[in-house]
């Protein structure tokens, strides 16, 4: 299991180091340093053997996290462990620089006390934690409160605590989906997915049953052979989506992985997705699909050689959508060769800006209506060079936000019950929102 | 104001301040005081001279406080373990307190002062903990007698903790089960055989349930414990994957990767025709390919992951060629790994999109990943035969880049391509000898003049290429001078007018100017074969080259299993046993995949390959070893037969069949008779080099080195099998003859039976059974003999035996008695088993147990026996017992005597303990043999013999 934990700044620098192991010594925490930290090259792998001995490290802006063993440890457990190490610590004191981890050392060592014991990661849900490490003592609680934060700590609901109140019951579903996109200079796709989350902020009171739908192939298909009662329920509860695609009945999601708080085994037997949500904020499910996506722009590129010291570039944009919505915040990027030494744009719409220290023409839209096109065309004059290998041509690269699923992706109920409390799932207030972002969308050209 | 003041006092005096301040009255000042402290600890500065002032700010009720000083007294108890003991009362105290938290820190922290005196005081207070009422502080106990046992195992074990700690895996509390699960699991691991984890299905059941309750991290403890577990039967293996398969929905990707272990391994199990194999192997697919959607750092363990899992099962993911694209911004080592799994995709469906790929990868900046989308065009073309000739093209579009590596590198695989589709691509040679001067790496200069001598007749100034390459000759690395010596023969043979002084300058350049000794026995052989039969120096130089494999850089498939076994940890990102990097007893136990049983008659025959258990591959891959080293080398370019891998049971028959051939190849060779071996001018055409060294010591030197690349690296080299000899004669059995043998493979006995046929009508329904033996040998499945047995027909049938049976003891030892029954009556006979069957697998002993064992074990049950007429050296010697588990441990030499001593483990469990004395020139060893059981040390000496000699 993990030996120790190291924080280091970006001098390499020891801010914070926990060992939890007779097998790690001081010295562990040097060679990280000196082979890693200090090492000339580029990183070329997350982690390293030295000595026998391994490092797993993460860095956040310019602070390196490592977690050294000398065992067999699961490596997937460490790099996840850490990256929640560092939700906790930006949930307690916001960015995690060398600042705020200096300002709050003596809560780090408290943290790192509670949620890995020997090594093994214990509970490290922040909504629990924070009943209990607070940096003001615990003096006052009484037996109840205690035995509760014991048993929510330890227990199957380690999420939620239980007594929370609301005067109204609301919840927002967020729909973020980013679209990923590799196109060959031809117009071919290589490659497109898209990675949503549904990202679930609930004020609810008591402990509520939730019960969450969407336009699932391989639910609505059962649903179309068997009953159609509870088609009809759900369509009552329908909250509607406001898709821009066109009229895609279901979509088939390739893969999906949820919170800790839905019942894994309910949704393999029936596909169906229930859990108790941790009060306010959290990631209820990711997914990933790849088949019928609605790609919002097609981008196409034409790059002239003229001569060794020229270069002529002209993009065209197409939006391709409802034409009655619109994509904001876009923002293309057209790479240029190292030795560009100048550069002339014309664009029809927008803004271009040559940026010397990117090495690349960026283009900024504030708005796009579905259905339009736009151009931009660029002479990129180039200082000659002897130097005899060729540029690389990195692709065109794109931004936007667009206001529906990419995926197609329509939440079609969320139910709640809380069968103690007297509000049904009618008194509920729900919001439900689409975002399509810009993944990595890249046409070569 | 903010704590990180505490990081900036550098003044002198320091230690004098901090203790005035530790010892003040204010407690706000005290607590500030022990924060400097904490600070100073953390960037390394010693603060140990405050130990007694700091464990006197213990006794507050201010937690904060207490916490800190825990923290000063985890780090500094051990330097101060007299002074640690003052702390002693206030812990025990603590864990009474009223509030749980308090017990439960108290508890964590006393368990991580590692000082002897205060373990004692421990053992109390953690049994109440173990049993408090609260799961909060029961589930930091479980964790605890971890910690303590890592500390004083046996205190731990007398205090009866563990079964404590047993009884915590029926626990209410989810967590508690989990935590204990855990400790279980590392104890465990420092014990390999003491079955402490106890897994039956019962157990397993509380696990499987738990599982659905416990923290994301309960999860993967319980997971990789489940992973330990071996399933009776494909029932219960199928019924455990389906309990596991929703955690393949967890967010948690570590959680996602233990999941995948467990059905991987359980899999092995299922029988492949059943409906829910093929369900279960679609289910891996999307989770796989959803983890390369997490942070950076997590995608590598899951890239390194899924490059074993595509070598073991390629079907799960070979329609997701897709998603291991590269993309512009990914981290190069994501980068490196996902080329690394396309090459290993590759098909004839897919190969077109690959090809354009690594075109626009091998125009990238970064050198390694650009030279290794490079040699995956190489590799495509040997793969993809229908794509050979646009990985060609493409390969010349890259060489007329002339960026410098991209050239040697397009170079080097192009030799590999040559040598895969012979006489197809020289029309490139000329683009290729344009770029001869940009070469200046080994490999790639090799590689070209391999090409050049290979080619010699075509290029008309072969001659010269080559010449201008010998003026640097002794600045070459010993790679390009072999090469260079090789390629000049095969131009004097192409053409022997012209080149006659080159011949000359070039043998007597490696066989006088080199102190090489490779180099130098190449040239001499080359020498000697061109001066005494010209004729057969041209079949055996030029002679017809065997293909080379598709597939290449495999991991071999025993440690490929043991991997399998080890998906999430690190040893599958390191791609190497845990052995191998983690020392002491932890981790050393090697694991291994199930093997596939029947349970009813449903499933298939377990005839030889599938006895050997998921172990044996479908198809045992070749392997092209690393071109690094000379010998490699030298097998690449001629000699690719035996580095064929799989479990070949006769390997050492092979190993001893090639030193005939070559030795009396060699003879021939000299004697200038070529057409005696013509198999060997083909096969072994250039190895004649290293047989100068090797003629004095039998299997000393280079070859022995050779073979020892198929079979070195933990394939079960050939397990001695004595010949078939005949059971049951016709005449006593109406006309049934039974013959044959016993062996063992890939750790399974086997009977191996040949059913003769010798009456007039036709023989059905065969049956067997043993009497009860010595060892408890029995049959582990009925005889498969399905077609009837017709008059003057023979089958062969191979029977797995376990050794589980009812138990006996019989006269000699190793008699077995066995009952036959066909359709027409039942007959007896008895054979007699080699003892070394039953010899294990893991019978490896640790030196200093074996010294121990070794002096514990009376002098009475100590026996002597001669071995005559053994010509082995003693390192011959022992790898050749290795092969028949027979493990030597240590090695002593005294006044040019060799003493071995070895270790055996029977398959119930007894050892024996042997030395073996082995004097260089004289054909008697001497062995004495040490067992607690002394009857089976006569077994065992004949086992010796029959090994040795055979």
């Amino acid at each position: 299991m993990i030996g120790g934990l190291f924080i280091y700044n970006h001098k390499g620098e020891v801010l914070i180091s926990r060992v939890y192991r007779d097998d790690i010594g001081r010295n562990a925490v040097d060679a990280f340093r000196v082979n890693v930290i200090h090492a000339r090259q580029q990183v070329r792998s997350p982690v390293t053997n030295i000595a026998r001995t391994s490092f797993f490290h993460v860095k956040r802006s310019n602070i390196w996290l490592a977690a050294v063993t000398k065992q067999n440890v699961n490596a997937a457990m460490v790099f996840e462990f850490l990256y929640k190490m560092c939700d906790v610590m930006t949930a307690y004191f916001g960015k995690i620089s060398e600042e705020n981890i200096k300002n709050n050392f003596v809560l780090i060592y408290e943290l790192l006390d509670e949620i890995l014991d020997f090594g093994y990661p214990q509970n490290s849900e922040t909504g629990a934690l924070k009943t209990f490490i607070t940096q003001t003592g615990i003096k006052s609680q009484s037996k109840e409160e205690q035995s509760q934060i014991t048993s929510q700590v330890t227990g199957q609901i380690g999420w939620r605590r239980e007594g929370i109140k609301y005067r109204r019951n609301e919840l927002f579903l967020d729909v973020l989906e980013s679209v990923n996109l590799l196109m060959s200079p031809q117009g071919q796709v290589l490659s497109a997915h898209v990675s949503g989350r549904v990202v679930m902020k609930s004020y609810l009171s008591g402990m509520p049953e939730c019960k969450f739908g969407m336009n699932d192939k391989i639910v609505i298909d059962k649903q179309g052979k068997g009953g159609a009662s509870e088609e009809a329920a759900a369509g009552k509860s329908d909250l509607g989506g406001s898709g821009g695609g066109g009229g895609k009945q279901s979509i088939a999601i390739d893969d999906c992985t949820f919170h800790q708080c839905v019942r894994l085994s309910k949704f393999d037997a029936e596909r169906s997705i229930s859990f108790i949500p941790p009060d306010g904020e959290c990631e209820l499910m990711r997914y990933r699909t790849t088949k019928d996506i609605i790609l919002p722009f097609r981008v196409i590129p034409l790059v002239r050689e003229v001569g060794r010291t020229k270069l002529e570039v002209k993009v065209v944009i197409k939006s391709n959508f409802k034409p009655s919505l619109l994509a904001q915040k876009i923002e293309v990027r057209i790479p240029t060769p190292l030795n560009t030494s100048g550069v002339q744009v014309i664009c029809m719409k927008g803004k271009a800006k040559y940026k010397a220290s990117e090495n690349a023409i960026v283009w900024k839209i504030k708005r796009m209506a579905g259905m339009k096109e736009s151009q931009i065309s660029a002479e990129i004059e180039l200082l000659p060079t002897n130097d005899k290998k060729k540029w690389a041509r990195p692709p065109i690269s794109m931004n936007f936000e667009v206001p529906f699923a990419p995926s197609g992706l329509k939440v079609r109920y969320l139910k709640v019950f809380e069968p103690k409390l007297n509000y049904s799932d009618h008194d509920v207030i729900k919001w439900v929102r689409y975002i399509g972002r810009s993944g990595i969308y890249e046409t070569r050209c | 104001m903010t704590d990180s003041k505490y990081f900036t006092t550098t003044k002198k005096g320091e230690i004098f301040e901090l203790k005035a301040e530790l010892n003040s009255d204010k407690k706000e000042k005290k607590k500030e005081a022990v924060k400097k402290v904490i600070a100073s600890m953390t960037v390394g500065k010693d603060v140990s001279a405050l130990f007694p002032d700091v464990v006197n700010c213990m006794q507050t009720d201010n937690l904060e406080l207490k916490k800190l000083v825990y923290l000063y007294l985890m780090n500094y108890a051990k330097s101060q373990p007299d002074m640690a003991i003052m702390a002693v009362n206030t812990f025990v105290k603590d864990c009474e307190d009223p509030n749980p938290l308090i017990r439960a820190l108290a508890v964590r922290t006393m368990g991580c002062i590692r000082v002897d005196k205060i373990t004692e005081y421990l053992c109390e207070p953690l049994r109440k903990c173990l049993k408090d009422e609260d799961p909060y502080v029961r589930k930091t106990a479980a964790v605890c007698v971890a910690k303590l046992h890592d500390i004083n195992a046996q205190l731990v074990e007398d205090q009866g903790f563990l079964d404590t700690l047993k009884d915590l895996i029926s626990d209410s509390n989810p967590m508690v089960v989990a935590n204990a699960v855990a400790a279980l699991s590392e104890i465990a691991e420092s014990h390999p055989n003491s079955n402490l984890l106890d897994l039956n299905p019962q157990s397993i059941n509380k696990l499987l349930t738990a599982l659905n309750e416990c923290t994301e991290w309960g999860q993967i403890f319980i997971l990789d414990c489940l992973a330990n577990y071996t399933p009776r039967d494909d029932r219960e293996s199928q019924s455990i994957c389906e309990r596991v398969t929703p955690r393949l929905s967890h967010a948690n990707s570590a959680v996602v990767l233990s999941a995948v272990k467990v059905l991987m391994k359980f899999m092995e199990m299922l029988p492949k025709d059943l409906d829910y194999y093929g369900t279960l192997l679609k289910k891996l697919a999307p989770p796989l390919v959803t983890l390369l959607s997490a942070e950076p750092e997590l995608q590598y363990v899951a890239l390194r992951n899924i490059n074993l899992i595509v070598q073991k099962r390629p079907e799960i993911l070979k329609h997701e060629m897709k998603v291991f694209f590269v993309k512009y911004n990914d981290p190069i080592y994501v980068k490196l790994e996902k080329l690394d799994i396309m090459i290993r995709l590759a098909s004839q469906a897919n190969i077109a999109q690959v090809l354009a790929e690594l075109k626009e990868y091998a125009t990238e900046v970064d050198v390694d990943f650009v030279r290794k989308a490079v040699r995956a065009i190489g590799r495509c073309a040997i793969k993809v035969e229908q794509s050979a000739e646009r990985c060609v093209s493409t390969l010349l579009d890259l060489i007329q880049t002339k960026v410098n590596y991209v050239v040697q590198e397009a170079i080097v695989v192009i030799k590999d391509i040559f040598r895969k589709y012979p006489n197809k691509y020289e029309s490139v040679i000329a683009t290729l000898c344009e770029n001869l001067d940009s070469l200046d790496e080994p490999e790639a200069r090799a590689a070209m003049i391999w090409i050049v001598g290979e080619y010699a007749e075509r290029i008309d100034n072969a001659d010269e290429l080559l010449e201008s390459f010998l003026e640097g000759f002794h600045d070459e690395s010993t790679q390009v001078q072999l090469q260079l010596l090789t390629a000049i023969v095969k131009l004097f043979l192409k053409k022997p007018t012209e080149t006659q002084e080159l011949v000359q300058q070039v043998l007597s350049l490696a066989t006088q100017d080199s102190d090489n000794p490779d180099l130098r026995d190449r040239g001499y052989i080359y020498w000697r074969l061109l001066s005494t039969d010209p004729v057969a120096a041209k079949e055996v130089v030029l002679a017809e080259k065997p293909l080379i494999s598709e597939e290449t850089d495999l991991i071999e498939p025993t440690l490929l299993e043991e991997l399998i076994c080890h998906i999430g940890t690190l040893a599958s990102v390191y791609h190497k046993p845990p052995s191998a990097f983690v020392e002491g007893s932890r981790g050393v136990m090697h694991k291994r995949l199930p093997a596939r049983t029947g349970s009813g008659e449903g499933t298939e025959c377990p005839d030889v390959g599938n006895a050997a258990g998921g172990s044996a591959p479908e198809a045992a891959p070749s392997i092209i070893p690393s071109q690094g080293d000379l010998l490699g080398d030298l097998l690449n370019l001629d000699l690719a037969p035996p580095t064929t891998t799989g479990p070949t049971p006769s390997t050492s028959g092979m190993q001893m069949g090639g030193m005939d051939l070559l030795g009396g190849g060699l003879e021939s060779l000299l004697g200038g008779d070529i057409g005696g071996s013509p198999a060997m001018g083909a096969g072994f055409g250039a190895a004649p080099a290293v047989m100068p060294a090797s003629l004095n010591a039998p299997v000393g030197g280079g070859l022995g080195d050779l073979f020892d690349l198929g079979g070195g690296v933990g394939m079960p080299m050939g397990a001695y099998i004595p010949p078939k000899t005949v059971w049951l004669p016709a005449m006593k059995a109406k006309g049934l003859e039974i013959s044959g043998t016993f062996a063992r493979r890939a750790g399974v006995i086997q009977m191996e039976l040949v059913l003769t046929n010798k009456a007039m009508s036709v023989m059905t329904d065969f049956a067997i059974q043993f009497n009860r033996n010595s060892f408890g040998l029995a049959p582990a499945g009925p005889l498969q003999v399905l077609t009837p047995l017709g008059p003057n027909q023979t089958i062969e049938v191979s029977l797995p035996l376990s050794t589980v049976g009812p138990v006996m003891k019989m006269d000699p030892l190793n008699n077995l008695q066995v009952a036959v029954k066909n359709n027409i009556d039942v007959f007896y006979f008895s054979c007699q088993y080699p003892i070394s069957m039953l010899f294990v697998e893991d019978g490896k002993m640790e030196r200093q147990v074996f010294l121990a064992t070794w002096k514990d074990i009376p002098n009475d049950n100590e026996s002597q026996f001669q071995i005559q007429d053994c010509h082995l050296n003693s390192e011959a010697a022992s790898n050749k017992l290795q092969g028949s588990n027979i493990f030597t441990i240590a090695k002593r030499t005294v006044e040019g005597q060799d003493m071995l001593y070895m270790s055996i483990k029977l398959s119930n469990g007894i050892w024996v303990l042997a030395e073996l004395k082995v004097q260089a020139g004289n054909p008697n060893y001497t062995i004495s043999l040490k067992c607690r059981a002394p009857e089976v040390s006569q077994c065992v000496f004949q086992c010796y013999e029959a090994v040795l000699k055979n």
